[in-house]
């Protein structure tokens, strides 16, 4: 179970990142931490031509907090934002994602850009990125751009980075006082993919919910929002919530597929579990706020 | 050029120049180097039988690429073994007989090392948590979460 | 105590025997010097790497290896048609199993491919990534034929014959009817019933199958380096298929990184390395990489089976009938046959009980999926499974406690020997300790007080029983009799050193489960030396006696009877030899912690390293007629018996999240009786390990196939085997009721943790889902198909 043979290209600078990705199309893969691209190599499933080791791009690295974003580096480590003070105190969200994303040596090498743009359907951060709006920068021959999460996932394994791009950061929007947040999932064992995943922001003022975030995980193509039932939450009283007009908006909302052990019919349950636990951990964070 | 790169890294404490293909994971660099203690089970990420230590981190050494590693330090349980740093783990790990094929146990020691570097007192849930990703097929774990235990209290009590 | 009473050989002074120790081996693994197959670096070594086939059924039509061949590094490229001249086929059948067939079977495709994954062409390279690189250039026409998956279906008349030689798809048949079980029924106060669906899965070592074929065309000798649990079955097998002298093979078995019955079966890409290391004169290396370890290490436990029992009022189990269907893929493996664990399910279903009447009736058909054969446990998870699942349906229907159920229907202790309906002999079981043991150390009555307290929350606690025997110790009766040659006995060698301590050479062989660690304390505690003064060899066919290695839970049974044995014969010679010397009686004499001694006062007369001295080197100073004989070798065959059975107890107590259909496992429970206990720590370890790996695919594991015989899952990133996070903290306690079989009086410990989890946690979770009438018996109990029972999905 060894690699077909490829180049390898440790690139110092991100100007050779992209003078390579130029060169070389999309007979180039962009190598970060590798831990879900190396295993695919290693099945054969993918045998890119040339990898280009991003780890000593030092354009790529770092947290910041900037006015109202916290900008997280393409290639932050997960296990730096899992310990980052930054990403707690601003993107609580993510923080209670990142403890869910597979187990603690793939934390140490696995960075937050490449699960984005790795887009697997079932993975933790595309939701997280897409329940709070965050944007990603690119940069390309073409010149830099930046994109929202809603934009950026395109399908399973796929996303709007054309074969000349890398993501160079993304740009959360820093929490408010106002927000509650929820991310749960639910598992098998420990650390594995979801079944069915949650991620969740909204606003909680005087117990009215607005600006709800529902980001669901493995239950579709890519991590996908739930507008009927973000809908069906805008407004109300927390109190006075009707979980079943919720539940059933949800259903409205997404027709989650089976994977191999899961039907579809499961994970929607699981979805709508994890939607009444959300509501309830909002009201709860909401009388405390 | 698919061929070898020249590449410079530190095992165990011991730099080693070598030219080496891009394809080589750094398990199987360090196999070949004659560190068999990092032992090769799934090849894709998830039995953790191949965790080894870079710059003082787990790693997969199976999902690492020995020339992403060229200028580290990486650190085996040959290493470990050497500089006394999992001692009483091992130690431990025999007297509850934490181990029965061994196949795991150099992950799950430097796995449960880095547990009690991070949280000094773990609860048998956390211990059980971050071990996770290091699958044992003989003991059924317990004897595993009673040896690293055991090690958090002897540490916190030398401390 | 009478001075002149020899204390017994297990309750001397200086006992090992029931004392925990750690194993001695175990400093070595934790500094991670052991030394597995993939270890070992030979001179001139090559790399095996297959083509496997993508289909479950085709014709071969042609295979084209040019471009392979061309690919720099690449050594030799092999078909069935480059290896025929050195090594025979196989065919997987016992004599004793009446009627069993299979087709003959090749290291490579021979002409048509019979599963996903079976060898067609094989790469020698001077790399495994060469290897796999020239593999990929291998092109292979094929004509695909229709691939006969459904074992519900495989004996139905439009269903294609796999092996049109055989007739049919049918590999066995076996039918029990004892007793009067029509009247039973009949009679009956509560007969109830279900269907069951057992999951495919497979041992999943840590250390995939390894070896290394080291052929000597000078010497014409082949050794072997493997990780197996039976080297001398594979040196016999070796020899025979690649027509070599038995003498000259040899193999090797250094640390085995698990195995769990995945390493004791005959498979052709081993089988084609031995040959292709024959035709090239080199050491060829073929370590399974775990996706084709997927496709290939043997699976087991695919059965349905219907099964139903009657019980009269006071809750007593009146019979058992039961039909069970098993597809084992395409053959029938080779040599202990993929007959026995249909024949373990219908011996052994029922067992600790004493109904009269039982009638099952079982069939093991062919399918074109990867082959299954003997796992850990053999049978009797689907055994306990069926029968607990059974007391536990009679229990509610009646009204009663299914403790109580248990109670009123175990074999009476006084009918001990006692012959089942299904012809099993027991010596003499535990049951009814064990559960009332168990039942104490669980405190039973408090958890169902708490589950009905938590039902009033909305909070689904569960309590599943499974009371159960197990296969151990094995006689000639399980293969040999059957024409395998497959050693029942086991032997040991025992050496005094001339330092005064001893080596012991033994035919089991070590996993990881202690065997060397207990053949140690038995031999030390029989000779009378310190523990630490004992070397234990195992594994080197060239070394130990021939013996039968480690299966069926017969290490410590058979190989520690040998040792004791031998222990004692050596320690004969040795006071023989201490009387000359010292000139006194032998019967005055004992040997203790490598000293001898005088029996009745302890009092040392001279050690052991003075003794071996004077016999090894200075022999002029013994009396003309005294030749030290200071190696001795005793070998033990459980006749007595078909097998010794064991028995053991569990409890599972979990939590079912019904909303999520989530399984939280909360507390188990074991009460084991394996006979004498000779190292408490380890049998409490095997029983953990045991019944993890039976939780395992009582919840995630599970094999999953496409109509077409296409393996779905097979890569751990999808076959989920139980992590540490999920599983639970297992207490384990011992009764001991030691076999009159052998001096030792142990039984096997190995399979019964896995043999009792299954049925333990299932019976747990349709005890947390009573109140919602939903009773869930199609393994593995996903979150998936508990949302369905509940009809929430």
């Amino acid at each position: 179970m060894k690699p077909t043979a490829f180049e390898y290209v440790r690139a110092g600078s991100l100007d050779e990142v992209l003078t390579v990705l130029e060169e070389r199309g999309d007979e180039a893969k962009v190598l970060a931490g590798g831990q879900s691209l190396i295993p695919t190599m290693n099945m054969r499933f993918a045998a890119p031509e040339v990898l280009i080791d991003i780890s000593g791009v030092t354009e790529l690295r770092g947290i910041e907090v900037r006015d109202d974003v916290l900008r997280i580096g393409a290639m932050c480590r997960h296990v730096e934002v899992l310990n980052a003070p930054e990403v707690a105190e601003h993107a609580p969200l993510i923080a209670m994602a990142m403890p869910n994303i597979a187990h603690a040596a793939i934390r140490n090498r696995g960075t937050f850009g490449g699960s984005l743009c790795h887009a697997d359907p079932a993975a933790e951060l595309p939701a997280c990125v897409l329940a709070l709006d965050a944007r990603l920068n690119i940069d390309g021959k073409s010149g830099p751009r930046s994109i929202s999460a809603r934009d950026f996932f395109l399908g399973t394994y796929m996303t709007c980075l054309a074969d000349d791009e890398v993501l160079i950061s993304v740009d959360v929007p820093k929490v408010m006082s106002e927000n509650v947040t929820f991310f749960d999932e639910v598992a098998r064992r420990r650390g594995d993919y979801a079944m069915a995943g949650l991620a969740s922001q909204a606003t909680v003022r005087s117990g009215f919910i607005t600006d709800v975030r529902l980001a669901f995980f493995a239950v579709g193509e890519v991590a996908v929002r739930a507008p009927h039932a973000e809908q069906a939450l805008q407004g109300i009283l927390l109190q006075d919530m009707d979980a079943d007009a919720i539940c059933s908006a949800i259903a409205d909302d997404i027709s989650p597929f089976d994977d191999l052990t899961t039907s579809g019919a499961a994970k929607l349950t699981m979805m709508q579990v994890l939607t009444r636990r959300a509501v309830e951990s909002f009201a709860k964070q909401g009388a405390h706020a | 050029m698919t061929g070898p790169l020249a590449i410079t890294i530190t095992i165990n404490g011991e730099p080693a120049t070598r030219a080496v293909e891009p394809r080589l994971s750094l398990a199987d660099f360090l196999r070949a180097e004659g560190f068999t203690g990092t032992h090769v089970g799934c090849e894709h990420g998830v039995c953790g039988a191949c965790t080894i230590r870079v710059d003082g981190r787990t790693a997969r050494g199976c999902l690492t690429l020995a020339v992403q590693c060229d200028g580290l330090e990486v650190e085996t349980i040959e290493g470990a073994t050497g500089n006394g740093c999992v001692a009483d783990l091992q130690d431990a790990f025999i007297e509850n007989n934490a181990l029965q094929c061994g196949f795991c146990t150099p992950g799950m020691l430097l796995t449960a090392d880095e547990l009690l570097q991070e949280n000094v007192s773990p609860t048998r849930t956390e211990i059980r948590e971050h071990l996770s990703g290091n699958y044992c097929r003989c003991t059924g774990y317990q004897a595993i979460v009673d040896a690293v235990e055991q090690v958090a209290r002897q540490r916190a009590e030398r401390t | 105590m009478n001075e002149h009473l020899k204390p017994s050989v297990l309750d001397r002074p200086n006992s090992y025997v029931g004392k925990t120790v750690p194993r001695p081996n175990a400093r070595r693994l934790v500094q991670g010097c052991g030394t597995y197959v993939d270890d070992i670096c030979l001179p001139r070594m090559v790399h095996l790497a297959f083509h496997r086939s993508a289909f479950a059924h085709a014709k071969v039509v042609s295979i084209d290896t040019d471009e392979a061949r061309a690919v720099p590094g690449v050594v030799g490229v092999f078909t069935m048609n480059d290896i025929r001249d050195v090594i025979t086929p196989w065919t997987g059948v016992l004599d004793h199993l009446k009627g069993i067939k299979s087709a003959e079977q090749w290291p490579l495709a021979n002409g048509k491919v019979f599963w996903q994954g079976e060898p067609v062409a094989a790469v020698a390279a001077v790399s495994r990534a060469v290897a796999e690189d020239a593999a990929e250039q291998i092109f292979v026409e094929y004509e695909e034929l229709t691939p006969v998956t459904d074992m519900e279906t495989a004996l139905a008349p439009d269903t294609p014959v796999i092996h049109p030689e055989l007739g049919d798809n049918l590999c066995f048949h076996r039918v029990i009817d004892s007793g009067d079980v029509d009247a039973a029924f009949a009679d009956a106060a509560a007969v109830v019933e279900d269907t069951f669906h057992f999951n495919r899965h497979t041992g999943v070592p840590m250390e995939p199958r390894s070896i290394i074929c080291d052929y000597s065309r000078a010497e014409g000798e082949l050794t072997l380096y493997m990780s197996v649990q039976c080297p001398h079955m594979s040196k016999n097998l070796f020899a025979k298929h690649l027509g070599l002298d038995e003498n000259k093979v040899r193999v090797i078995c250094r640390d085995v990184g698990g195995s769990f019955g995945i390493k004791i079966h005959t498979y052709s890409d081993e089988m084609a390395a031995g040959a292709i290391a024959v035709i090239l004169g080199r050491p060829v290396k073929f370590i399974a990489d775990r996706l084709e370890s997927f496709v290939t290490d043997v699976h087991a436990r695919d059965h349905v089976v219907k099964a139903r029992a009657a019980f009269n009022s006071g809750g007593e189990l009146l019979a058992i009938d039961m039909d069970d269907v098993t597809g084992i893929g395409p053959y029938s493996v080779y040599p202990r046959t993929s007959g026995i664990e249909l024949n373990q399910v219908v011996n052994l279903t029922g067992g600790p009980y004493k109904h009269a009447s039982y009638r099952a009736d079982g069939k093991v058909v062919f399918q074109n999926k990867n082959v299954m054969c003997q796992y850990r446990g053999v049978g009797h998870p689907i055994a306990v499974a069926v029968g607990e699942h059974l007391m536990d349906l009679g229990a509610r229907k009646l009204g009663l406690d299914p403790v109580d159920v248990r109670h009123n229907s175990f074999i009476p202790d006084d009918a001990y020997p006692y012959t089942s309906p299904s012809g099993a002999i027991y010596e003499r079981q535990s049951h009814r300790q064990c559960l009332d043991k168990l039942v104490g150390i669980m405190d039973y009555a408090g958890l169902r007080d708490a589950q009905a307290q938590m039902r009033d929350r909305n909070i689904y606690r569960g309590i599943g029983f499974a009371s159960l025997i197990e296969v151990t110790n094995p006689s000639p009766a399980f293969y040999g009799v059957g024409g395998a040659r497959i050693a029942s006995q086991d032997g040991c060698t025992i050496r005094l050193d001339p330092t005064g301590g001893i080596t012991a050479t033994t035919g089991v062989t070590e996993q990881g489960q202690g065997t060397e660690t207990i053949i140690a304390q038995i031999a030390a505690t029989a000779v009378g030396v310190p523990l630490d003064q004992v070397r234990v060899l195992t594994g080197d066919t060239e070394i130990v006696p021939y013996g039968g290695g480690t299966w069926a839970s017969r290490g410590a049974g058979i190989g520690g009877e040998a040792a004791l044995q031998a222990g004692k014969a050596l320690k004969e010679n040795i006071i023989a030899l201490a009387a000359a010397i010292l000139q006194a009686k032998p019967d005055r004499l004992d040997v203790r912690d490598g000293s001898i001694v005088d029996i009745a006062t302890g009092q040392e007369r001279m050690p052991l390293s003075e003794l071996g001295g004077i016999a090894y080197f200075r022999g002029d100073t013994l009396p003309k007629d005294v030749q030290p004989e200071l190696v001795a070798t005793r070998h033990y065959t459980q006749r007595q018996f078909p097998f010794v059975f064991t028995n053991a107890a569990h409890a599972c107590h979990v939590e079912v999240d019904v909303e999520t259909g989530i399984v939280n496992l909360l507390n188990y429970w074991v009460v084991e009786d394996c006979g004498r206990v000779i190292n408490p720590k380890l049998v409490a370890e095997q029983t953990r390990g045991g019944v993890v790996q039976g939780l395992g695919p009582a919840l995630y594991e599970e094999c999953l196939y496409s109509s077409e015989g296409q393996l779905l899952n097979g890569s751990l990133a999808d076959y989920l085997v139980p992590m540490a996070a999920e599983m639970p903290d297992i207490v384990v306690d011992h009764i001991e009721t030691p076999t009159g079989t052998s001096e030792l009086g142990a039984k096997g410990v190995g399979e019964a943790g896995t043999a009792g989890a299954p049925a333990a946690v299932m019976n747990a979770i349709n005890d947390a889902l009573d109140p919602f009438g939903v009773t869930l018996t199609h393994m593995p109990f996903t979150p998936d198909k508990i949302l369905k029972g509940l009809g929430r999905a």
